[in-house]
């Protein structure tokens, strides 16, 4: 970024110096040191006469800019722990799939977290948040192409009341738009069409997430009906579902999973990835909740991240003792579930609902969701890891618990957000969906599909060297 | 008394074992192994280089049958398994000395069942 206007004090200069390399500097022990710097220089920065172009009369004080500084941190650490959700997907689903698709669902996630950063970059930014740039109502924005950020402090310490800046902004909001994506890689896993799945994701990304994000938290008309979703269980969460439901009716089930009437059992092949995926996606979900807060705010990001954190919890207690009394035998798939269900249901309503009520809300979402998956199988629809029972299910449920468990947001404008977001993300993504099958084949043929998708997709195996037994 | 070996495909176990299952054929037993045929393998590619695979994976199923099944294993097999493309596999039928129950101890024919 360019501070073009800089008024030649050399106090100024160096500052600005030092600024840009720190966006530009990737190790941390070298921005660590930056940051001291530019804490210094901010002294030296406002003794004097420089002026920043288009600010407003008064300086920041030393003591704002450090706060502003301690705000960035934090939201720079969200930016990170959101990200790392994106390692916790690869590794879930790739366990709870079969070892022969592997490379597939990593080639997927890998591939979705570049299209979510980049198409955000061109369009989607501008779409979730217009500012002054509506077009149609309060329903559709748009701020121009690209990013361009504001000259000035009005990108920096004014961009946010000193939360935040212009780019942080953008980072943090970009990582929620990849995490998005990604949860229809899992419901369709194992026999989508890699070209065709990452065509749908690119346009399903760039232009209904961010149009419909930009509803509830870039001012839009549900935002205007005090429609409350703090961390995104409707606007990332169902996004995410409904696409994934479109997506997995339009795809058809796995092949050998509904034989005859009855329901195969296809098994994940490695019980310690999944697991794994899920305590990296619970570490993500402390950024994808506390940096919500959109500040560093001890007292909001603290409460957020217990409530979080005993949703989780509660998700997973009540998830075992639905797979104990349903399936007999405690099933460590569901609890797993269980856990990202209670942090899906939280999400909408982590600062606004009682502790009380954030156990109960992740409570039920691990029942719920135990009793999604035993449902969705039953009406014969295939979701190898449980994404539609997880964020579409958990994701409505979390929005209507707000409604439900704070006196300050009314179920009715919450269930008006559920269907408003329900009705367009699914007509959309079916609409998306159903044209490629038209168009290109959305699914692999029956013979890739026993081959296992790494050879016939990208033909190379995950695990090279290994014997994989299977039977499916 | 014959024992029947056959190499399939992997990806064909389901549909062969489907197709003795048809043909009363139950008791099977399954490993994986390794093989090729005149083909010598094919091309599989890593980081841009070309690998030569000259073992490529097969199951290799071991069924032990009486005189009157030897037919129907074969054709349950061979339905099931074939494509008309190259690897689909091949069947070797060896004679059968001995067979013995575990559990009861029987001997021959009736250990087989």
């Amino acid at each position: 970024m360019k501070m073009i206007e800089v008024t030649g004090q050399f106090g100024m200069v160096c500052a600005i110096g030092v600024h840009e390399e720190l966006g530009s500097s990737p190790e941390r022990g070298v921005v660590m040191r930056k940051l001291m710097a530019v804490l210094g220089m901010g002294v030296f920065l406002f003794m004097g006469v420089g002026v920043v172009a288009g600010a407003e009369a008064a300086e920041p004080s030393v003591a704002e800019k450090a706060l502003f500084t301690a705000n960035n941190v934090w939201m720079m650490v969200s930016v990170f722990l959101v990200f790392i959700m994106h390692l916790g997907f690869a590794t879930l689903e790739a366990g709870l799939t079969r070892a022969k698709n592997t490379v597939n669902i990593l080639f997927k996630n890998t591939m979705i977290v570049a299209i979510g950063i980049l198409t955000y970059a061109l369009v989607g930014f501008s779409l979730m948040y217009p500012g002054d740039a509506w077009k149609i109502g309060k329903a559709f924005g748009f701020a121009g192409m690209g990013l361009s950020c504001p000259e000035g402090s009005a990108g920096l310490i004014e961009y946010a009341g000193g939360s935040y800046p212009y780019w942080t902004d953008f980072l943090f909001q970009g990582m929620f738009a990849a995490t998005a994506a990604t949860i229809v890689s899992g419901a369709v896993a194992e026999r989508v069409k890699l070209s065709s799945f990452l065509i749908f994701s690119a346009v399903y990304v760039a232009f209904v997430y961010p149009v419909v994000g930009s509803w509830g938290w870039g001012k839009g008309w549900l935002d205007a009906m005090n429609f409350h979703d703090f961390a995104g269980s409707t606007l990332v969460h169902s996004v995410g579902g409904w696409a994934a439901l479109a997506c997995v009716l339009v795809l058809g089930p796995r092949a050998g999973k509904y034989v005859n009437g009855s329901i195969k059992p296809i098994m994940g092949h490695n019980m310690p990835l999944a697991a794994i995926g899920v305590f990296l996606l619970w570490l993500g979900w402390f950024g994808f909740n506390g940096g919500s807060v959109l500040s560093g705010d001890p007292g909001a990001v603290s409460y957020v991240l217990t409530t979080t954190t005993v949703a989780a919890a509660a998700g997973i207690v009540g998830a075992m003792a639905a797979s104990w009394t349903i399936q007999k035998k405690p099933d460590l798939s569901m609890v797993l579930n269980g856990c990202l269900a209670g942090l899906v249901g939280i999400t909408a309503g982590a600062d606004v609902v009682s502790l009380r009520a954030a156990i109960l809300i992740g409570a039920i979402a691990g029942v719920v969701v135990v009793g999604a998956v035993l449902t969705f199988d039953k009406m014969r629809i295939d979701d190898p890891v449980g994404a539609l029972s997880v964020h579409l299910v958990c994701g409505v449920w979390g929005t209507l618990a707000v409604g439900m468990f704070s006196p300050d947001y009314g179920i009715l404008s919450q269930l008006a957000g559920v269907g408003a977001v329900g009705v367009t993300c699914f007509l959309c993504a079916y609409g998306i969906f159903y044209g490629l099958k038209v168009v290109m084949g959305v699914r692999v043929s029956e013979d890739e599909e026993l081959k296992g998708l790494d050879i016939g997709e990208h033909g190379m195996e995950a695990y090279s060297g290994f014997q994989i037994f299977t039977t499916t | 008394m014959k024992l029947i070996v056959a190499y399939i495909q992997p990806e064909k176990l389901n549909a062969v074992k489907r197709e003795l299952y048809a043909r009363e054929v139950f008791k099977i037993s399954v490993t994986n192994a390794m093989g090729c045929g005149q083909q010598k393998g094919y091309h599989e590619s890593y980081r841009g280089a070309d690998v030569e695979v000259n073992l490529l994976k097969k199951v290799r199923l071991e069924i032990a049958v009486n005189e009157d099944f030897v037919d129907r294993t074969i054709d349950g097999i061979t339905a099931g398994a074939r494509t008309g493309r190259i690897g689909d596999g091949k069947i070797f039928i060896l004679d059968l000395p001995g067979c013995v129950r575990i559990r009861t101890g029987e001997r021959g024919s009736e250990a087989i069942g």
